[in-house]
């Protein structure tokens, strides 16, 4: 059996490739029943698997495969139309071949895969068929119906099929174009009997018996002519990946040297390096290119998909597949199937409506499904787009409140586009019903995250009425990658180019980073992009915020702002995958070398992304933390200056919600505490006064100032007896505190002002209030 | 009587060892890249022949001081699992033939991260060899106190 092995692999590989092929000649058919030529092609195919299982002993196999056979040939006599039913039938013939195949691969024989029943289906069809053609025309012609083929457990071997992509002998096609002689190829077959392994080509060739040309011409011309295919080897993927490595490795020898040859400036070395450039570049491309392949590939399954899915659901859906020639990365292709699938899936399940809504909001019952995929700007762009009714966004926006992926204030300000991206979040389903097919809420997260993690990205655009589209970016490959490095804390960083939607310099005059309840935004084009300090984020120390690059980035459907130190260039760059002891971190997509030779960190800029998200809280915990560290917040910090007994105390700005006024009669006690209701909540108070151990007069008045403090639900006042001015901390002199519940004291306006530390007087008035938030651990930072 | 070959290295004054075959290479290396919010012992990433190689601080994970990686610094490429990882270490040591007769489990009184490292002391000439647990010695997950 071992022989067999190999035999056994090719068959299988070869099959697979048939089955889908029938599987879209099939559907093909559904369109077009009397296209004589589709039937033969699927006889064809599903006799060659029939033929070989029969010589391989996969007596089941065989034994279906002839049960498909038979109706294709009652479907090709015109003995029986093509209905849907038939084609239903065929498709689950197909399928149980398949699963024997499956089998057959997994094990090395039959199992226990079960064909009986679909065999019997095939029969019954057949039967149907002859009762109809029997019944309908009621002709005299002699009723003699072709007896249903008797499916008997032995099925008479087929006597071989004059079929047109037979091979012809390659002996013959020598002869007869004259290049090799006829006793030639008689000794050489006489030779193939003795047992020489070798093929006939091969043999005239190793005997100078006929020119390489010669043969190589007369291959050609016996592959039947049916597609690129045929002209093509197989060769193993892990060897494709060998050499991309190794180019990979060539890419970066050739980078450095570059950089070095630059540096001595030799011109006839730069000449040299520069020959050496462009043939890595060309060898690169072509090593790109033997893992290309068109996405048909991955686009054959979904017309089967289509159709049956719609047929399940009662609805017409017309596929129109543009672009089919595009290529991918081999491996980029696999990482895509699934997510595409899905939108496809989906597409059908909740784009296109029913046909009776489609005439009522009159469109043509028929919906249309249109894939398109191209190239674009390095990347490959793939679309699913419906022409049903849309997604609806006002909906999609309820949904986002209620799972509180969204603020209902946020909605009015927010731009369509970003409220549809809402249901690439997990768990976000709009969906009335959940069908077996969609609906549950997982799918489209999963369509982001596996789109993501090949440096894709999802976006989704609908128009009420007329349909959606959905639009996969994906790079052309996976290894290399065009990239921008750029320096943060004098160390070097990647970032994948193709998050990257622009740069802006901060110069802190015309541009400059702004600071909205201690997170800090800038103003592009009139609308506040989120910004993320890559310094802060990676724990470092934090910069200054002018003489800074703002790098605008997209990812996970949202827009912010990377502040880095400086942006250097763009650099095609090779990911190497980082040890899982990185992978905790999340920061990190993977490692690459740089052009110095260097290890360079490729930023995951999606995982920045969520943590953009964060900030506003992050950074106000930050704030506190600096300055209950060192007193010495950033520069320019905006302080409030307010009146304790005879002191000036400053609370910073950046961590105030909001100042009120109480009437003193509000003031209530709970325990030893002070409470205020306040907008339907109870809000703790603490006096500063007593807090500083300022014990002094009361002042006078019928209301008190506070000062609110607010994180996530929670609030606390801090009881002052004035507000007295808001300023610039332009610091000049600076002690730190020995007093508690100071952090320091700073001259602010020519006077001497204490610094509030104010975690120590928000845990003053609820000792609670970070405990929930720190229990949650993406608060926290490290 | 069955004997093993050790790689001997020291850090921190005490000499420890691995057994040979554990080795990939020795060598000196200058550049390193730190990783930000990485494990405390992961001393940074280097560029080895296009692979990229994480540098293991002995030094943190025996529960000391982290060394500054600056100059050239010596690096033990242990095989791993799957991909070599390194260990930075203070000097290299000779290779040496241990009879098994020299062996001892670790004194009762070795106790701290250096306990958890450590599978056995060696009696040299002179001095005691401790000799290393290679996997542990790599395991930046583990909680170094």
């Amino acid at each position: 059996m071992e022989d067999l092995g190999e035999i056994v692999g090719e068959f299988l590989m070869e099959s697979h490739e048939n089955l889908d092929q029938i599987d879209r000649d099939l559907v093909q058919l559904e369109q077009d029943p009397n296209s004589r030529d589709l039937i033969s092609r699927i006889f064809r195919a599903i006799h060659t698997i029939k033929g070989t299982s029969g010589f391989l002993a996969f007596g089941r196999l065989e034994k279906l495969a002839h049960a498909g056979e038979s109706l294709l040939s009652k479907l090709r006599d015109g003995a029986q139309p093509v209905t849907p039913a038939t084609i239903t039938t065929l498709l689950a013939t197909i399928d149980g071949v398949r699963s024997l195949l499956a089998e057959i691969e997994e094990s090395g024989n039959e199992g226990q895969v079960d064909v009986e029943a679909t065999i019997a289906q095939v029969n019954a069809q057949m039967k149907a068929g002859e009762a109809a053609a029997a019944e309908a025309p009621a002709a005299p012609v002699a009723d003699a119906a072709p007896a249903p083929e008797p499916l008997d457990e032995t099925p008479a071997r087929p006597a071989p099929e004059p079929v047109e992509n037979q091979r012809r002998p390659i002996g013959e096609i020598l002869v007869e174009s004259g290049a090799a002689q006829a006793q030639d190829v008689g000794s050489a077959l006489a030779q193939q009997i003795e047992g020489d392994e070798r093929k006939l080509g091969t043999i005239l060739l190793e005997e100078g018996k006929a020119q390489p040309a010669a043969v190589s011409e007369a291959l050609q011309a016996q592959t039947p002519k049916r597609s690129i295919a045929d002209s093509a080897i197989r060769v193993d993927v892990d060897l494709l990946d060998t050499l991309l490595n190794m180019v990979g490795e060539l890419v970066l020898a050739r980078n450095q040297l570059v950089r070095g040859v630059m540096e001595i400036g030799d011109t006839t070395l730069v000449r040299s390096a520069q020959r050496l450039g462009m043939i890595t570049s060309e060898l690169q491309e072509g090593i790109m290119k033997t893992r290309m392949q068109p996405i048909e590939h991955i686009w054959s399954k979904l017309p089967r998909v289509v159709r049956d899915l719609s047929q399940g659901l009662g609805k017409q859906v017309q596929l129109v597949m543009q672009g089919k020639e595009t290529e991918l990365d081999r491996s980029l292709l696999e990482a895509v199937k699934d997510p595409l699938t899905h939108l496809v899936r989906n597409a059908v399940d909740h784009g296109i409506e029913n046909p009776d809504e489609r005439i009522a909001s009159g469109k043509d019952p028929e919906g249309k499904l249109t894939l398109r995929a191209y190239h674009e700007g390095g990347h490959v762009a793939v679309e699913v787009a419906d022409d049903g009714a849309g997604l609806n966004v006002e909906r999609i926006a309820q949904k986002a409140v209620e799972n509180g992926l969204l603020r209902p204030d946020q909605i009015p300000n927010m731009d369509r586009r970003d409220i549809m991206a809402m249901v690439f979040q997990p768990g976000f389903s709009t969906a009335a019903k959940v069908t077996n097919v969609s609906g549950r809420g997982v799918g489209m997260d999963v369509v982001k995250t596996n789109i993501e993690n090949i440096g894709g990205a999802v976006s989704v655009d609908s128009t009420p009425g007329e349909g959606t589209v959905w639009r996969l970016t994906i790079p052309l490959t996976l290894a290399i990658i065009q990239a921008l490095t750029v320096d943060c804390g004098d160390q070097r960083y990647v970032v994948p180019q193709v998050a990257v939607l622009e740069l802006v310099f901060i110069d802190g005059q015309s541009t400059k980073i702004e600071y909205a309840s201690g997170a800090p935004v800038y103003r592009l084009r009139g609308k506040l992009l989120p910004l993320v300090r890559l310094d802060r984020a990676l724990g470092l120390e934090v910069g200054a915020d002018q003489g800074v690059y703002i790098m605008v980035l997209q990812a996970d459907g949202r827009r912010f702002g990377l502040v880095v130190d400086r942006v250097l260039n763009t650099e095609e760059v090779v990911v190497k995958a980082l040890n899982s002891r990185f992978k905790d971190i999340g920061l990190y997509a993977g490692a690459t070398i740089l052009g110095d030779g260097k290890v360079g960190l490729i930023l995951d800029v999606s995982s920045l992304a969520r943590r953009s998200h964060l900030t506003a809280d992050a950074e106000r915990q930050n704030l506190e933390a600096s300055s209950r560290a060192s007193g010495k917040g950033g520069s320019g910090e905006r302080l409030l200056v307010t009146a304790v007994g005879e002191r000036r105390v400053a609370i910073p700005l950046d961590t105030v919600t909001r100042l009120e006024e109480f009437p003193r009669e509000r003031i209530e006690h709970a325990g030893s505490r002070e409470v205020v209701q306040y907008r339907g909540q109870i809000l703790p108070l603490v006096r500063l006064s007593h807090l500083l151990g300022a014990y002094g007069e009361e002042p006078e008045g019928d209301t008190v100032s506070v000062v609110v403090y607010s994180e996530g639900a929670r609030s606390v006042a801090l009881v002052v007896d004035r507000i007295v001015d808001i300023a610039e901390n332009s610091t000049t002199a600076r002690r730190d505190a020995e007093e508690d519940g100071l952090v320091g004291t700073a001259v602010i306006q020519q006077r001497v002002t204490e610094l509030l530390d104010v975690r120590r007087a928000i845990l003053a008035a609820d000792p609670n209030f970070y405990t929930d938030l720190e229990n949650d651990e993406l608060l926290v930072e490290a | 009587m069955a004997s093993r070959q050790f790689a001997t290295f020291e850090v921190a004054g005490q000499l420890f060892g691995v057994e040979v075959h554990t080795v990939q290479e020795v060598l000196s290396y200058n550049e390193y890249t730190p990783v930000p919010l990485a494990p405390q012992a992961i001393g940074g990433l280097f560029n080895l022949r296009g692979q990229v190689i994480a540098a293991v601080d002995l030094r943190v994970q025996l529960g000391l001081a982290r060394k500054a990686l600056e100059g050239p610094v010596m690096n033990v490429i242990l095989r791993g699992d799957g991909e070599p990882v390194s260990l930075v270490v203070d000097r290299i040591g000779e290779v040496v033939d241990l009879d098994d007769d020299t062996f001892e489990p670790p004194p009762d009184t070795l106790s701290g991260p250096t306990r958890e490292l450590v599978v056995g002391t060696f009696k040299l000439d002179g001095r005691l060899m401790l000799a290393l647990d290679v996997h542990q010695a790599v395991d930046t997950s583990r909680a170094t106190t």
